[in-house]
Protein backbone atom coordinates (compact mmCIF):
# COMPACT_ATOMS: atom_id res chain seq x y z
CA UNK A 1 0.00 0.00 0.00
CA UNK A 2 2.74 2.43 0.99
CA UNK A 3 6.37 1.72 0.21
CA UNK A 4 9.20 3.73 1.69
CA UNK A 5 12.57 3.76 -0.04
CA UNK A 6 15.86 5.18 1.27
CA UNK A 7 14.20 7.65 3.62
CA UNK A 8 16.85 9.92 5.13
CA UNK A 9 16.45 12.73 7.63
CA UNK A 10 19.42 14.73 8.86
CA UNK A 11 19.51 17.01 11.92
CA UNK A 12 22.58 19.23 12.23
CA UNK A 13 24.64 16.93 10.05
CA UNK A 14 23.61 13.79 11.95
CA UNK A 15 21.37 11.30 10.12
CA UNK A 16 18.39 10.55 12.36
CA UNK A 17 16.92 8.36 9.67
CA UNK A 18 19.57 6.60 7.66
CA UNK A 19 18.01 5.17 4.52
CA UNK A 20 14.84 3.49 5.77
CA UNK A 21 13.18 0.92 3.50
CA UNK A 22 9.76 -0.27 4.55
CA UNK A 23 6.72 -1.79 2.84
CA UNK A 24 3.42 -1.35 4.63
CA UNK A 25 0.68 -3.71 3.54
CA UNK A 26 -3.00 -2.88 3.79
CA UNK A 27 -4.40 -3.92 7.15
CA UNK A 28 -0.96 -4.49 8.61
CA UNK A 29 -0.28 -3.38 12.16
CA UNK A 30 3.37 -2.58 12.70
CA UNK A 31 4.92 -1.76 16.07
CA UNK A 32 8.21 0.11 16.17
CA UNK A 33 10.35 -0.38 19.24
CA UNK A 34 13.84 0.72 20.17
CA UNK A 35 15.83 3.04 22.42
CA UNK A 36 14.98 6.75 22.67
CA UNK A 37 16.40 9.06 20.02
CA UNK A 38 16.78 6.42 17.34
CA UNK A 39 14.43 8.00 14.82
CA UNK A 40 11.21 6.11 15.54
CA UNK A 41 9.07 9.20 15.95
CA UNK A 42 10.95 10.99 13.17
CA UNK A 43 9.96 8.21 10.78
CA UNK A 44 6.28 8.79 11.60
CA UNK A 45 6.66 12.55 11.37
CA UNK A 46 8.36 12.31 7.98
CA UNK A 47 5.52 10.18 6.62
CA UNK A 48 3.10 12.97 7.57
CA UNK A 49 5.55 15.66 6.36
CA UNK A 50 5.68 17.23 9.81
CA UNK A 51 9.39 16.89 9.09
CA UNK A 52 10.85 17.47 5.66
CA UNK A 53 13.10 14.49 4.88
CA UNK A 54 16.34 15.08 2.98
CA UNK A 55 16.14 12.06 0.70
CA UNK A 56 13.93 9.16 -0.16
CA UNK A 57 10.81 8.09 -1.95
CA UNK A 58 7.25 7.19 -1.04
CA UNK A 59 5.40 4.89 -3.39
CA UNK A 60 1.62 5.07 -3.04
CA UNK A 61 -0.24 2.46 -5.09
CA UNK A 62 2.58 2.55 -7.61
CA UNK A 63 2.76 6.36 -7.78
CA UNK A 64 6.10 7.67 -6.61
CA UNK A 65 6.76 10.81 -4.58
CA UNK A 66 10.31 12.10 -4.37
CA UNK A 67 10.26 13.46 -0.81
CA UNK A 68 12.78 16.16 -1.55
CA UNK A 69 10.73 17.60 -4.41
CA UNK A 70 7.29 16.94 -2.96
CA UNK A 71 4.92 19.78 -3.88
CA UNK A 72 2.06 21.13 -1.80
CA UNK A 73 -0.48 18.81 -3.44
CA UNK A 74 1.66 15.73 -2.77
CA UNK A 75 2.27 16.77 0.82
CA UNK A 76 -1.46 17.23 1.31
CA UNK A 77 -2.12 13.83 -0.29
CA UNK A 78 0.29 12.16 2.16
CA UNK A 79 -1.40 13.98 5.04
CA UNK A 80 -4.84 12.83 3.92
CA UNK A 81 -3.64 9.26 3.57
CA UNK A 82 -2.06 9.25 7.03
CA UNK A 83 -3.70 10.19 10.34
CA UNK A 84 -1.44 11.19 13.19
CA UNK A 85 -1.98 10.45 16.88
CA UNK A 86 0.36 12.63 18.93
CA UNK A 87 2.20 11.79 22.10
CA UNK A 88 0.88 15.01 23.72
CA UNK A 89 -2.63 14.56 22.16
CA UNK A 90 -2.43 17.99 20.44
CA UNK A 91 -6.17 18.51 20.46
CA UNK A 92 -7.31 21.89 19.15
CA UNK A 93 -7.62 23.89 22.37
CA UNK A 94 -10.30 26.19 20.94
CA UNK A 95 -12.58 23.34 19.82
CA UNK A 96 -14.76 20.91 21.74
CA UNK A 97 -14.20 17.15 21.61
CA UNK A 98 -16.89 16.87 18.94
CA UNK A 99 -15.44 19.74 16.90
CA UNK A 100 -11.94 18.29 17.18
CA UNK A 101 -13.15 15.10 15.54
CA UNK A 102 -15.23 16.85 12.87
CA UNK A 103 -12.75 19.63 12.04
CA UNK A 104 -10.72 17.83 9.40
CA UNK A 105 -13.82 16.45 7.72
CA UNK A 106 -15.36 19.91 7.40
CA UNK A 107 -12.34 22.09 6.70
CA UNK A 108 -10.05 19.80 4.75
CA UNK A 109 -12.34 17.20 3.20
CA UNK A 110 -15.21 19.62 2.56
CA UNK A 111 -17.94 17.45 4.06
CA UNK A 112 -21.21 19.13 5.02
CA UNK A 113 -21.38 19.99 8.70
CA UNK A 114 -24.33 17.70 9.45
CA UNK A 115 -22.67 14.53 8.18
CA UNK A 116 -19.34 15.48 9.77
CA UNK A 117 -20.94 15.99 13.16
CA UNK A 118 -22.98 12.81 12.74
CA UNK A 119 -19.73 10.96 12.16
CA UNK A 120 -18.15 12.73 15.14
CA UNK A 121 -21.02 11.64 17.39
CA UNK A 122 -20.74 8.09 16.14
CA UNK A 123 -17.02 8.10 16.97
CA UNK A 124 -17.56 9.74 20.37
CA UNK A 125 -19.89 6.86 21.12
CA UNK A 126 -17.29 4.31 19.99
CA UNK A 127 -14.55 5.84 22.14
CA UNK A 128 -16.92 6.05 25.12
CA UNK A 129 -16.99 9.84 25.35
CA UNK A 130 -20.49 10.64 24.11
CA UNK A 131 -21.12 12.55 27.33
CA UNK A 132 -18.05 14.73 26.73
CA UNK A 133 -19.02 15.86 23.22
CA UNK A 134 -19.13 19.54 24.14
CA UNK A 135 -16.21 19.56 26.55
CA UNK A 136 -13.08 21.52 25.71
CA UNK A 137 -9.75 19.66 25.89
CA UNK A 138 -8.64 21.59 28.98
CA UNK A 139 -11.46 20.02 30.99
CA UNK A 140 -10.69 16.43 29.90
CA UNK A 141 -8.28 14.03 31.59
CA UNK A 142 -5.13 13.01 29.73
CA UNK A 143 -6.67 9.65 28.91
CA UNK A 144 -9.85 11.24 27.59
CA UNK A 145 -7.86 13.72 25.51
CA UNK A 146 -5.84 10.94 23.94
CA UNK A 147 -9.02 9.00 23.18
CA UNK A 148 -10.35 12.07 21.37
CA UNK A 149 -6.98 12.28 19.59
CA UNK A 150 -7.46 8.70 18.41
CA UNK A 151 -11.07 9.53 17.51
CA UNK A 152 -9.87 12.42 15.37
CA UNK A 153 -7.56 10.03 13.53
CA UNK A 154 -10.38 7.48 13.12
CA UNK A 155 -12.72 10.11 11.66
CA UNK A 156 -10.46 10.75 8.69
CA UNK A 157 -10.73 7.13 7.48
CA UNK A 158 -7.09 7.48 6.47
CA UNK A 159 -5.36 4.42 5.06
CA UNK A 160 -2.57 4.58 7.57
CA UNK A 161 -2.74 5.61 11.21
CA UNK A 162 0.53 6.91 12.64
CA UNK A 163 0.55 6.54 16.41
CA UNK A 164 3.47 8.21 18.17
CA UNK A 165 4.06 6.95 21.72
CA UNK A 166 0.37 7.31 22.58
CA UNK A 167 0.75 6.65 26.30
CA UNK A 168 4.15 8.17 27.11
CA UNK A 169 2.70 11.48 28.30
CA UNK A 170 -0.08 9.87 30.34
CA UNK A 171 -0.33 9.34 34.06
CA UNK A 172 -0.28 5.57 34.71
CA UNK A 173 -3.98 5.53 35.64
CA UNK A 174 -5.01 6.50 32.08
CA UNK A 175 -2.73 4.15 30.14
CA UNK A 176 -5.10 1.18 30.09
CA UNK A 177 -8.11 2.96 28.61
CA UNK A 178 -5.99 4.31 25.76
CA UNK A 179 -4.35 0.96 25.04
CA UNK A 180 -7.75 -0.75 25.11
CA UNK A 181 -9.10 1.69 22.55
CA UNK A 182 -6.05 1.27 20.32
CA UNK A 183 -6.39 -2.49 20.60
CA UNK A 184 -9.95 -2.23 19.33
CA UNK A 185 -8.84 -0.01 16.45
CA UNK A 186 -6.12 -2.53 15.63
CA UNK A 187 -8.57 -5.44 15.79
CA UNK A 188 -10.65 -3.67 13.13
CA UNK A 189 -7.60 -4.11 10.87
CA UNK A 190 -6.79 -0.43 10.61
CA UNK A 191 -3.35 -0.20 9.00
CA UNK A 192 -1.13 1.26 11.70
CA UNK A 193 2.40 2.22 12.47
CA UNK A 194 2.78 2.49 16.24
CA UNK A 195 5.81 3.70 18.12
CA UNK A 196 5.50 2.38 21.64
CA UNK A 197 7.35 1.45 24.79
CA UNK A 198 4.48 -0.81 25.89
CA UNK A 199 5.92 -4.18 24.92
CA UNK A 200 2.97 -6.30 26.03
CA UNK A 201 0.67 -4.14 23.93
CA UNK A 202 3.00 -4.34 20.92
CA UNK A 203 3.13 -8.09 21.26
CA UNK A 204 -0.66 -8.35 21.42
CA UNK A 205 -1.66 -6.17 18.48
CA UNK A 206 1.26 -6.19 16.03
CA UNK A 207 1.57 -8.34 12.93
CA UNK A 208 5.15 -7.20 12.66
CA UNK A 209 7.62 -5.63 15.04
CA UNK A 210 10.47 -3.37 13.89
CA UNK A 211 13.47 -2.77 16.09
CA UNK A 212 15.18 0.54 15.28
CA UNK A 213 18.52 1.85 16.42
CA UNK A 214 20.72 4.63 15.08
CA UNK A 215 18.22 5.64 12.41
CA UNK A 216 18.06 2.18 10.89
CA UNK A 217 15.77 -0.80 11.04
CA UNK A 218 18.04 -3.33 12.72
CA UNK A 219 15.68 -6.25 12.72
CA UNK A 220 12.06 -7.05 12.03
CA UNK A 221 9.75 -9.99 12.33
CA UNK A 222 6.54 -11.33 13.82
CA UNK A 223 6.14 -10.49 17.52
CA UNK A 224 6.43 -14.13 18.65
CA UNK A 225 9.93 -14.29 17.20
CA UNK A 226 11.02 -10.73 18.01
CA UNK A 227 10.11 -10.94 21.67
CA UNK A 228 11.40 -14.48 22.28
CA UNK A 229 14.33 -15.20 20.00
CA UNK A 230 15.54 -12.13 18.10
CA UNK A 231 18.60 -12.67 15.91
CA UNK A 232 20.43 -9.42 16.44
CA UNK A 233 22.42 -8.91 19.68
CA UNK A 234 21.28 -5.22 19.79
CA UNK A 235 17.61 -6.31 19.82
CA UNK A 236 18.37 -8.87 22.53
CA UNK A 237 20.19 -6.32 24.66
CA UNK A 238 17.37 -3.77 24.30
CA UNK A 239 14.66 -6.29 25.17
CA UNK A 240 16.60 -7.50 28.19
CA UNK A 241 16.44 -3.95 29.55
CA UNK A 242 12.75 -3.32 28.93
CA UNK A 243 11.08 -6.70 29.47
CA UNK B 1 -9.11 82.22 42.56
CA UNK B 2 -12.60 82.26 41.09
CA UNK B 3 -15.42 79.76 41.56
CA UNK B 4 -16.24 77.18 38.86
CA UNK B 5 -19.12 78.16 36.60
CA UNK B 6 -21.19 75.01 37.15
CA UNK B 7 -24.16 76.21 35.12
CA UNK B 8 -21.89 76.71 32.12
CA UNK B 9 -20.48 73.23 32.60
CA UNK B 10 -23.91 71.60 32.81
CA UNK B 11 -25.05 73.50 29.75
CA UNK B 12 -21.91 72.54 27.85
CA UNK B 13 -22.26 68.81 28.46
CA UNK B 14 -25.14 68.18 26.00
CA UNK B 15 -23.49 70.45 23.44
CA UNK B 16 -20.25 68.48 23.53
CA UNK B 17 -21.96 65.08 23.74
CA UNK B 18 -23.34 65.72 20.24
CA UNK B 19 -19.77 65.29 18.98
CA UNK B 20 -19.14 62.05 20.84
CA UNK B 21 -20.59 59.89 18.02
CA UNK B 22 -18.03 61.32 15.58
CA UNK B 23 -15.21 60.64 18.04
CA UNK B 24 -16.37 57.09 18.69
CA UNK B 25 -17.12 56.56 14.99
CA UNK B 26 -13.60 57.56 13.94
CA UNK B 27 -12.15 55.39 16.69
CA UNK B 28 -14.27 52.34 15.78
CA UNK B 29 -13.66 52.53 12.04
CA UNK B 30 -9.91 53.01 12.63
CA UNK B 31 -9.88 50.12 15.09
CA UNK B 32 -11.58 47.69 12.71
CA UNK B 33 -9.33 48.66 9.80
CA UNK B 34 -6.25 48.55 12.03
CA UNK B 35 -7.18 45.08 13.30
CA UNK B 36 -7.48 43.73 9.76
CA UNK B 37 -4.20 45.34 8.68
CA UNK B 38 -2.41 44.28 11.85
CA UNK B 39 -3.53 40.65 11.46
CA UNK B 40 -2.23 40.66 7.88
CA UNK B 41 1.10 42.18 8.96
CA UNK B 42 1.39 39.71 11.82
CA UNK B 43 0.77 36.73 9.52
CA UNK B 44 3.25 38.08 6.97
CA UNK B 45 5.87 38.36 9.70
CA UNK B 46 5.13 34.95 11.24
CA UNK B 47 5.09 33.08 7.92
CA UNK B 48 8.06 35.22 6.72
CA UNK B 49 6.87 35.90 3.18
CA UNK B 50 10.16 37.00 1.55
CA UNK B 51 9.66 40.57 0.22
CA UNK B 52 6.49 41.39 2.14
CA UNK B 53 8.19 40.60 5.43
CA UNK B 54 10.90 43.22 4.86
CA UNK B 55 8.32 45.78 3.68
CA UNK B 56 6.16 45.13 6.73
CA UNK B 57 9.10 45.56 9.07
CA UNK B 58 9.97 48.89 7.47
CA UNK B 59 6.34 49.99 7.74
CA UNK B 60 6.08 49.02 11.41
CA UNK B 61 9.40 50.65 12.18
CA UNK B 62 8.31 53.95 10.61
CA UNK B 63 4.86 54.12 12.18
CA UNK B 64 6.12 53.18 15.62
CA UNK B 65 9.16 55.38 15.36
CA UNK B 66 7.46 58.68 14.53
CA UNK B 67 4.83 60.69 16.44
CA UNK B 68 1.20 60.26 15.47
CA UNK B 69 0.81 64.02 15.10
CA UNK B 70 3.65 64.15 12.58
CA UNK B 71 2.04 61.31 10.63
CA UNK B 72 -1.35 63.07 10.59
CA UNK B 73 0.23 66.30 9.33
CA UNK B 74 2.10 64.33 6.66
CA UNK B 75 -1.13 62.79 5.38
CA UNK B 76 -3.31 65.84 5.55
CA UNK B 77 -1.01 68.76 4.82
CA UNK B 78 2.02 67.08 3.22
CA UNK B 79 0.94 64.38 0.82
CA UNK B 80 -1.61 66.48 -1.11
CA UNK B 81 1.26 68.76 -2.18
CA UNK B 82 2.90 65.80 -3.90
CA UNK B 83 -0.17 63.94 -5.08
CA UNK B 84 -2.72 66.50 -6.20
CA UNK B 85 -5.64 64.06 -6.17
CA UNK B 86 -5.29 63.85 -2.38
CA UNK B 87 -6.29 67.51 -1.91
CA UNK B 88 -9.87 66.23 -2.03
CA UNK B 89 -9.32 64.21 1.15
CA UNK B 90 -11.20 65.59 4.15
CA UNK B 91 -9.96 65.82 7.72
CA UNK B 92 -12.01 62.89 9.02
CA UNK B 93 -10.73 60.55 6.31
CA UNK B 94 -7.15 61.70 6.82
CA UNK B 95 -7.47 61.15 10.56
CA UNK B 96 -8.91 57.65 10.07
CA UNK B 97 -6.11 56.73 7.66
CA UNK B 98 -3.46 58.08 10.02
CA UNK B 99 -4.90 56.41 13.12
CA UNK B 100 -5.37 53.12 11.25
CA UNK B 101 -1.80 52.96 10.00
CA UNK B 102 -0.29 54.14 13.27
CA UNK B 103 -2.19 51.69 15.47
CA UNK B 104 -1.91 48.79 13.03
CA UNK B 105 1.86 49.00 13.45
CA UNK B 106 1.58 48.59 17.23
CA UNK B 107 -1.14 45.97 17.10
CA UNK B 108 0.72 43.90 14.51
CA UNK B 109 3.51 43.30 16.99
CA UNK B 110 1.20 42.18 19.79
CA UNK B 111 -0.79 39.94 17.46
CA UNK B 112 2.47 38.48 16.18
CA UNK B 113 3.61 37.73 19.72
CA UNK B 114 0.24 36.13 20.49
CA UNK B 115 0.42 33.96 17.36
CA UNK B 116 3.92 32.80 18.24
CA UNK B 117 2.66 32.05 21.74
CA UNK B 118 0.20 29.43 20.47
CA UNK B 119 1.62 26.03 21.34
CA UNK B 120 3.67 24.26 18.68
CA UNK B 121 1.39 21.21 18.95
CA UNK B 122 -1.56 23.23 17.62
CA UNK B 123 0.32 24.05 14.41
CA UNK B 124 1.42 20.46 13.97
CA UNK B 125 -2.03 19.01 14.58
CA UNK B 126 -3.54 21.44 12.05
CA UNK B 127 -0.93 20.58 9.44
CA UNK B 128 -1.12 16.85 10.11
CA UNK B 129 -4.80 16.72 9.14
CA UNK B 130 -3.97 18.49 5.87
CA UNK B 131 -5.00 22.09 6.57
CA UNK B 132 -3.53 24.81 4.38
CA UNK B 133 -1.69 27.66 6.10
CA UNK B 134 -4.76 29.88 5.66
CA UNK B 135 -7.13 27.32 7.15
CA UNK B 136 -4.75 26.67 10.02
CA UNK B 137 -4.50 30.39 10.80
CA UNK B 138 -8.24 31.07 10.51
CA UNK B 139 -9.58 28.01 12.31
CA UNK B 140 -6.95 27.18 14.92
CA UNK B 141 -4.15 29.68 15.46
CA UNK B 142 -5.82 33.11 15.25
CA UNK B 143 -8.76 32.23 17.53
CA UNK B 144 -6.31 31.10 20.19
CA UNK B 145 -4.02 34.06 19.63
CA UNK B 146 -7.01 36.41 19.92
CA UNK B 147 -7.61 35.24 23.45
CA UNK B 148 -4.05 36.13 24.40
CA UNK B 149 -3.99 39.41 22.48
CA UNK B 150 -7.46 40.68 23.48
CA UNK B 151 -6.47 42.62 26.63
CA UNK B 152 -3.61 44.39 24.84
CA UNK B 153 -5.76 45.15 21.81
CA UNK B 154 -8.48 46.70 23.96
CA UNK B 155 -5.80 48.84 25.58
CA UNK B 156 -4.83 50.04 22.11
CA UNK B 157 -8.48 50.81 21.40
CA UNK B 158 -8.59 52.94 24.54
CA UNK B 159 -5.47 54.72 23.40
CA UNK B 160 -7.01 55.11 19.95
CA UNK B 161 -10.18 56.77 21.30
CA UNK B 162 -8.08 59.33 23.11
CA UNK B 163 -5.86 59.84 20.08
CA UNK B 164 -8.83 60.87 17.94
CA UNK B 165 -8.58 64.19 19.79
CA UNK B 166 -5.61 64.98 17.57
CA UNK B 167 -7.99 65.14 14.60
CA UNK B 168 -8.90 68.66 15.69
CA UNK B 169 -5.48 69.72 14.38
CA UNK B 170 -6.74 68.68 10.93
CA UNK B 171 -9.75 70.95 11.35
CA UNK B 172 -12.15 68.17 12.34
CA UNK B 173 -14.83 69.27 14.80
CA UNK B 174 -14.95 66.19 16.98
CA UNK B 175 -15.14 66.26 20.77
CA UNK B 176 -11.86 68.14 21.26
CA UNK B 177 -12.40 70.43 18.28
CA UNK B 178 -15.87 71.36 19.52
CA UNK B 179 -14.52 72.07 22.99
CA UNK B 180 -11.79 74.26 21.53
CA UNK B 181 -14.44 76.35 19.76
CA UNK B 182 -16.64 76.60 22.85
CA UNK B 183 -13.73 77.66 25.01
CA UNK B 184 -12.66 80.29 22.51
CA UNK B 185 -16.15 81.81 22.75
CA UNK B 186 -16.64 81.65 26.53
CA UNK B 187 -13.02 82.05 27.67
CA UNK B 188 -13.87 79.43 30.34
CA UNK B 189 -10.97 77.16 29.42
CA UNK B 190 -10.82 75.22 32.67
CA UNK B 191 -14.55 74.46 32.75
CA UNK B 192 -14.60 73.47 29.10
CA UNK B 193 -11.63 71.12 29.17
CA UNK B 194 -12.57 69.51 32.46
CA UNK B 195 -15.94 68.61 30.90
CA UNK B 196 -14.10 67.14 27.88
CA UNK B 197 -11.74 65.24 30.15
CA UNK B 198 -14.65 63.74 32.10
CA UNK B 199 -16.40 62.63 28.90
CA UNK B 200 -13.26 60.81 27.68
CA UNK B 201 -12.73 59.37 31.14
CA UNK B 202 -16.27 57.94 31.40
CA UNK B 203 -16.06 56.45 27.89
CA UNK B 204 -12.72 54.79 28.63
CA UNK B 205 -13.85 53.46 32.01
CA UNK B 206 -16.98 51.94 30.44
CA UNK B 207 -14.74 50.24 27.93
CA UNK B 208 -12.46 48.93 30.66
CA UNK B 209 -15.54 47.43 32.28
CA UNK B 210 -16.54 45.69 29.04
CA UNK B 211 -12.92 44.57 28.69
CA UNK B 212 -13.03 42.64 31.95
CA UNK B 213 -16.31 40.99 30.87
CA UNK B 214 -14.83 39.92 27.55
CA UNK B 215 -11.72 38.54 29.19
CA UNK B 216 -13.83 36.47 31.55
CA UNK B 217 -15.82 35.04 28.66
CA UNK B 218 -12.76 34.26 26.57
CA UNK B 219 -11.01 32.44 29.36
CA UNK B 220 -14.14 30.43 30.09
CA UNK B 221 -14.52 29.31 26.49
CA UNK B 222 -11.26 27.45 26.66
CA UNK B 223 -11.13 26.26 30.23
CA UNK B 224 -14.55 24.69 30.27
Amino acid sequence: MIQIRGLTKIYNGVPVLDGIDLDIKKGERIAIIGPSGTGKSTLLRCLNFLEQPEKGEYILDGESIDVQKANAAQIKEMRLRTAFVFQNYALFANKTARENIAEGLITVRGEPKETAFERADEILHKIGLADKANAYPASLSGGQQQRVGIGRAMASNSELMLVDEPTSALDPEWVDEVLQLLTRVAQAHQTMLIVTHEMAFAKEIADRVLFMEGGRIVEQGPPEKMFTSPDDPRTRSFLRKVL
Amino acid sequence: MRALDLDYMLGLLPVLLKYLPLTLGMASVSMILALILASLFAIIRVVRFPVLDAATRLFISFFRGTPLLVQLFLFYYGLPQLVSILTAIDGVTAAIVGLTLHFSAYMAESIRAAILGVDRSQWEAAKSIGMSTGQMMRRIILPQAARVAAPTLINYFIDLIKSTSLAFTLGVTELMGAAQKEAAGSFLYFETFIVVAVIYWVVVESLAFIQSKIENRLSKAVSR
